[in-house]
């Protein structure tokens, strides 16, 4: 408890600058408090049952749900057989519709991190080119601001149409969510290069190649990260529509299958597994922001 | 003695900001600039001496009249003329030596010959302890250093500097002059150096020019050598308030407020 309010009370030596930039200095513990509390709040309110476990399940009922469907034990006791504790594996595996919660993962993984890819090697030219060309800028504007707003699910009818069930029409979809942040904000990056970026190379002898290479796209590379960040984050987003049609195994399906059969548990071990995936890979991409692009923000 | 830089009957017009008519941002500058000059522009705000280094630079081509070097027409921008901006444009992604290095990595130099001139030319400026910092870790003056460094290491015939101290505070703004001349008498570089500072402009031109607004020309040039004295005596403030240096400076200031009242 000390401890806590230790974290509360410290500053970083940046927030002791009382005058500086709003908001900075370290927010970890306090971030730590927060989630403490709502997950302290959420065990409290079930133990006392004060809400029905089909509308809120308890926390032990969600991790029970996470040992079952992804086999826990069963993995477990194969480890123990493998080093040769145990004879043989005695307990079994279901999973939940008919794959367990690794393969759900791995192919909603494989769908949001297939398209975000396509998204990213096609978008950042693009949105480059549309930075730096007049031609570019005005033939894919319009495509661009006209889908951006529409909501995946309006436009997921057409995609079974023209793609049928299958794989493809699932990560066209995503990609259509992931594409349009990323060219966005790659076209914004270009425009922050300052003339006198430009100029100077230039007057160094650097050819519309050079200054493309050399300047711009390294120029444009912070905005194309916070592009790829949000993408990723729409990617999410737009995976459990994606995976409403026929879909066999997915982290969207694990939940709209839960949602039908009104198993709460599970419903809530997908939004929190979907969350915690996200998060670890928000994580990552402002680490790699730290390392590729320490400049940002300071000039 | 031949121009390396010549104006001739250099005019530009640029489009009115209300789209109507057009702004006469200059015209018919005719002027040289000959071996180991330090030619220094002075005039209101607006009188056309950015336009002026952007004519000389190739950034902007002129609406009439051309520039030569050493007698050939000027297309564009090139390595012949180096530019330090009022804003120091230097690649935060690089570090100061990567910074300095630049130019010579787009001729395709080899990495260790690059390096090397690199840091004569950081040396030079006073910047040897420096060169593995990130650009944003440095003061504003230590920047336009860089800056320097990076448009002597192309090895220009001419340097372009627009405003380069602007942005300074007094007290490093009179060492980055001192600092300029001292560069400026080893390398000889032919020197065009923008300015809103009278006592600056007299204090390190070998040619003053003043500039007046609308259309933009040139009005008056004075041939100077205080620059001399604080070669000789190696103290700056001392050449800045000798009577002459005075006289002269309220001289050009009456020229100068004279135009803007007379408008
Ligand atoms: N790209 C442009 N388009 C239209 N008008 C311009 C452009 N650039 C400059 N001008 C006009 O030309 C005139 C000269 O501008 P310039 O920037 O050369 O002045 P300056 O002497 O450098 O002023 P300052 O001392 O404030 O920097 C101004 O009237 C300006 O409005
Ligand atoms: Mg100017």
């Amino acid at each position: 408890m000390a401890a806590i309010l230790d974290a509360f009370r410290r500053r970083s030596p940046q927030a002791v600058d009382q005058f500086g930039a709003p908001g900075r200095g370290k927010s970890t513990a306090i971030s730590a408090v927060t989630i403490a509390i709502i997950l302290g709040g959420w065990w409290i309110v079930t133990q006392l049952e004060l809400i029905r476990p089909l509308f809120l399940p308890s926390p032990e009922m969600v991790i029970a749900k996470f040992n079952k469907i992804a086999c826990t034990e069963f993995y477990f006791e194969k480890l123990l057989t493998a080093i040769g504790i145990m004879d043989e594996v005695s307990a079994v595996c279901h999973g939940f519709s008919e794959h367990t919660l690794h393969e759900h993962i791995l192919w909603s993984l494989y769908r949001v991190f297939g398209s975000f890819f396509l998204a990213v090697v096609t978008a950042v030219p693009i949105g480059i080119a549309m930075g730096m060309s007049r031609l570019a800028r005005g033939v894919f504007d319009p495509p661009i601001e006209f889908y951006r707003p529409i909501p995946p699910l309006a436009y997921l009818p057409l995609t079974i149409i023209w793609f049928g069930i299958g794989e493809s029409g699932k990560l066209f979809l995503i990609f259509l969510a992931c594409f349009a942040p990323v060219a966005i904000n790659a076209r914004a990056g270009v425009r922050s290069v300052s003339i006198e970026q430009i100029h100077a190379a230039y007057s160094m002898g650097a050819t519309r190649n050079q200054v493309l290479r050399h300047v711009v796209i390294k120029a444009a590379l912070p905005e194309i990260l916070t592009g790829m960040r949000v993408a990723i984050a729409f990617g999410w987003t737009t995976l459990v529509a994606a995976e409403m049609v026929a879909a066999k195994a997915g982290i969207g399906v694990m939940v709209l299958n839960a949602a039908r059969f009104l198993a709460t548990d599970i419903v809530f071990l997908g939004i929190v597994v979907i969350g915690a995936v996200a998060f670890v890979f928000d994580l990552i991409m402002r680490k790699i922001e730290r390392t590729l692009v320490p400049w940002k923000g300071k000039v | 003695m031949n121009a390396i830089i010549s104006l001739d009957h250099v005019g530009m017009e640029f489009p009115a900001v209300d789209g109507v008519g057009t702004v006469m941002a200059l015209e018919d500058v005719n002027l040289d600039f000959r071996e180991n000059e330090f030619v220094v522009a002075l005039g209101a705000s607006g009188c056309g001496k950015t336009t002026l280094l952007n004519v000389i630079a190739g950034f902007l081509s002129p609406t009439s009249g051309q520039v030569l070097h050493k007698g050939m027409p000027v297309g564009g921008p090139g390595r012949d003329r180096g530019v330090v901006f009022q804003k120091h444009a230097l690649l935060p992604w690089l570090d100061v030596v990567e910074n300095t290095e630049f130019g010579l990595k787009l001729q395709g130099v080899a990495a260790r010959d690059r390096r090397t001139r690199a840091r004569e030319n950081l040396a030079l400026v006073g910047l040897s302890e420096f060169e593995r910092y990130p650009i944003y870790q440095l003061s504003g003056g230590m920047q336009q250093r860089v800056g320097l460094a990076r448009a002597l290491t192309c090895d220009p015939d001419m340097l372009l500097m627009d405003e380069p101290l602007g942005a300074l505070d007094a007290f490093t703004r009179e060492n980055m002059q001192e600092l300029i001349l001292d560069v400026w008498r080893k390398t000889r570089k032919v020197v065009f150096f923008i300015t809103h500072s009278v006592e600056e402009a007299l204090f390190m031109a070998t040619r003053l020019i003043v500039m007046s607004p609308r259309p933009g020309r040139i009005t008056h040039q004075y041939d100077l050598e205080f620059y001399e004295r604080y070669f000789e005596s190696g103290d700056a403030r001392t050449v800045k308030s000798s009577s002459d240096f005075i006289r002269i400076r309220e001289e050009v200031l009456s020229i100068i407020y004279g135009e803007e009242v007379g408008e």
